[in-house]
């Protein structure tokens, strides 16, 4: 078994002309809790994208637990949170739990129904987001945050061994921030689960995370949070200019 | 009624091919609806009636076409007219609702040349754009059952992949399902749909049965289970409803089965304010 979940060697990708990535050798150790921080348009998407495989890389290489992209198949193995605050059509009517349920979608395999014969596993995995008391609330019902729990809920409910989330918490207001990084905690601590997430809230999960990977088209830093924590303020200020400051001041606000 | 559909064929015809429909209209409906493709639908409707048109046509004209069911060149339009729309989708990426009028104007175009071509208007094809209770024959009814049966063994092999296409195509993809492949299925089974209801409320009216008692349904339901239920159960009493006004009062069923279903589509709204105001 490798101990890198995930691996990106040499990797680069162009939108058109314009080049998003250069040269990003990336490894992501099991069990970790990464989180990638960049400016808008730094590339943090589409690497993730690479990774899920929706994107095919224009040179480099990405390996899924050691196997090459393209020979993957077990992609149950996976968990993916996408950035849902624009994107959810919050009129949908399904129910907490058929959303939970098509989780299982590619795991459980074709003609095959999910929604009875993996009952404890739906439940289990609503539970891991302490959403039991919604069960059979309509999605669109719910809050910003309780939404993006579900959305959790529904990427573990296959028992992936990495999670990879896309800024999960635009949409979702500040005072659950905290609760919902707790929450992400835990899968990570007591499950097990390597955690990729990208965000912007460096100072509220700066406790939390194992490594971070700075990326602006290029790799800046890359390395774990304890070597993150010298290098921070430098690194920061020239990805975001003066908007390092506002960072601060909003982490000591949440903490005290 | 009763004695009249034990005495009558027509009418036997015309109650089995509605209930085939009140079935499988709102059922594909559920996912159209959702999924904000009702547009479409009815853009398809337009080009079903240009295969129309050029059957009835060429049945003038050619031997071969003479006892042809206009049905089949109308499925046949209507596949077509499925599989050009995901091209000119994905001609115009970032204007994809252009395919909906592209499509529209064309295949009433279409149809009208064939219908001038084909001497005017005759109540045949009066029977086609409206529906009609008399017009059901046995092999319409045969062509519906089947269609019937393909889209119910579809929906219920492939209903979590459908329902996660519908929900969340981005995250479909990412857990590996080939969402092309899957759309595209389910946009000829839209096809095939809207060709089978032609027949009873008319091609100017089929998307009303796939979008009108699912819009009822979303007001009441819990779940897209019960979206879909609730949504059968509502096209189910618009047709029968709207087929036996139509046979006592000698009126096209299109119009008395849309006008149905509006009234359910006004209760539920009421209802459901009712409900709210009361709690």
């Amino acid at each position: 078994m490798d101990r890198h979940v995930i691996e990106l060697k040499g990797v680069n990708y162009r939108y058109d002309k314009e080049q998003v990535l250069s040269d990003i050798n990336l490894s992501i150790p099991k069990g970790s809790f990464l989180a990638i921080v960049g400016p808008n348009g730094s590339g943090k998407s589409t690497m993730l994208k690479l990774i899920l495989g929706l994107l095919k890389p224009r040179d480099g290489e990405v390996k899924i637990f050691g196997q090459p992209l393209l020979k993957f198949k077990e992609w149950e193995k996976i968990g993916y949170v996408s950035q849902k605050a624009n994107a959810f059509n919050s009129g949908f009517p399904a129910t907490v739990y058929e959303v939970v349920a098509s989780g299982l979608t590619k795991k459980a395999g074709l003609f095959k129904r999910v929604e009875r014969k993996y009952k404890d596993e739906i439940m289990s995995a609503i539970k891991a987001v302490d959403m039991q008391d919604f069960v059979y609330r309509n999605i669109g019902e719910l809050s910003g945050g309780q939404q993006q729990r579900i959305f959790i809920a529904r990427a573990i409910v296959s028992r992936p061994e990495v999670l990879i989330l896309d800024e999960p918490t635009v949409g979702v207001d500040a005072k659950n921030v905290q609760t919902f990084y707790d929450m992400l905690e835990r899968l990570n601590v007591e499950l097990g689960i390597t955690l990729v997430l990208v965000t912007h809230d460096t100072g509220t999960v700066s406790n939390k995370i194992t490594h971070v990977a700075c990326l602006n088209n290029t790799l800046h830093f890359h390395g774990s949070a304890a070597d993150f924590e010298q290098v921070k303020d430098h690194e920061l200020s020239a990805f975001y200019g003066h908007d390092v400051q506002t960072i601060h001041h909003d982490h000591s606000h949440g903490v005290h | 009624m009763i004695e009249a559909l034990l005495n009558y064929e027509f009418l036997q015809n015309a109650f089995a091919a509605g209930i085939l429909i009140g079935l499988i209209a709102p059922l594909l409906g559920a996912f159209i609806v959702v999924r904000r493709l009702s547009l479409i639908a009815d853009a398809l409707s337009h080009v079903t009636l240009s295969g129309i048109a050029a059957s009835l046509f060429l049945s003038k004209t050619v031997v071969a076409f003479n006892g042809l069911n206009p049905l089949w060149l109308g499925m046949g339009f209507s596949v077509a007219g499925s599989l050009l729309i995901e091209r000119l989708r994905s001609v115009y990426k970032h204007y994809q609702e252009l395919a909906i009028p592209i499509l529209l104007s064309g295949g009433i175009g279409v149809g009208v040349i064939f219908i001038s071509l084909a001497d005017g208007f005759n109540t045949d094809l009066f029977s086609y754009l409206f529906g009609s209770v008399s017009a059901v024959g046995r092999s319409d009814l045969y062509l519906i059952t089947g269609i019937s049966i393909i889209v119910l063994l579809v929906v219920s092999l492939l209903y979590k992949e459908l329902f996660l296409l519908s929900f969340d195509e981005e995250f479909g993809k990412a857990s590996g399902l080939s969402t092309k492949v899957l759309h595209l299925i389910f946009m000829v089974m839209t096809a095939l749909v809207i060709a089978a209801s032609m027949r009873i409320v008319g091609i100017l009216l089929v998307s009303s049965l796939m979008t009108l008692p699912v819009a009822a349904a979303m007001r009441l339901s819990r779940g897209f289970k019960q979206t879909i239920g609730l949504s059968v159960l509502f096209g189910e009493i618009a047709v029968v409803v709207g087929l036996i006004s139509a046979f006592y009062l000698d009126l096209a069923p299109g119009g008395t089965i849309v006008v149905s279903s509006i009234i359910i589509l006004l209760g539920a709204i009421g209802f459901r304010n009712w409900f709210a105001v009361k709690n």
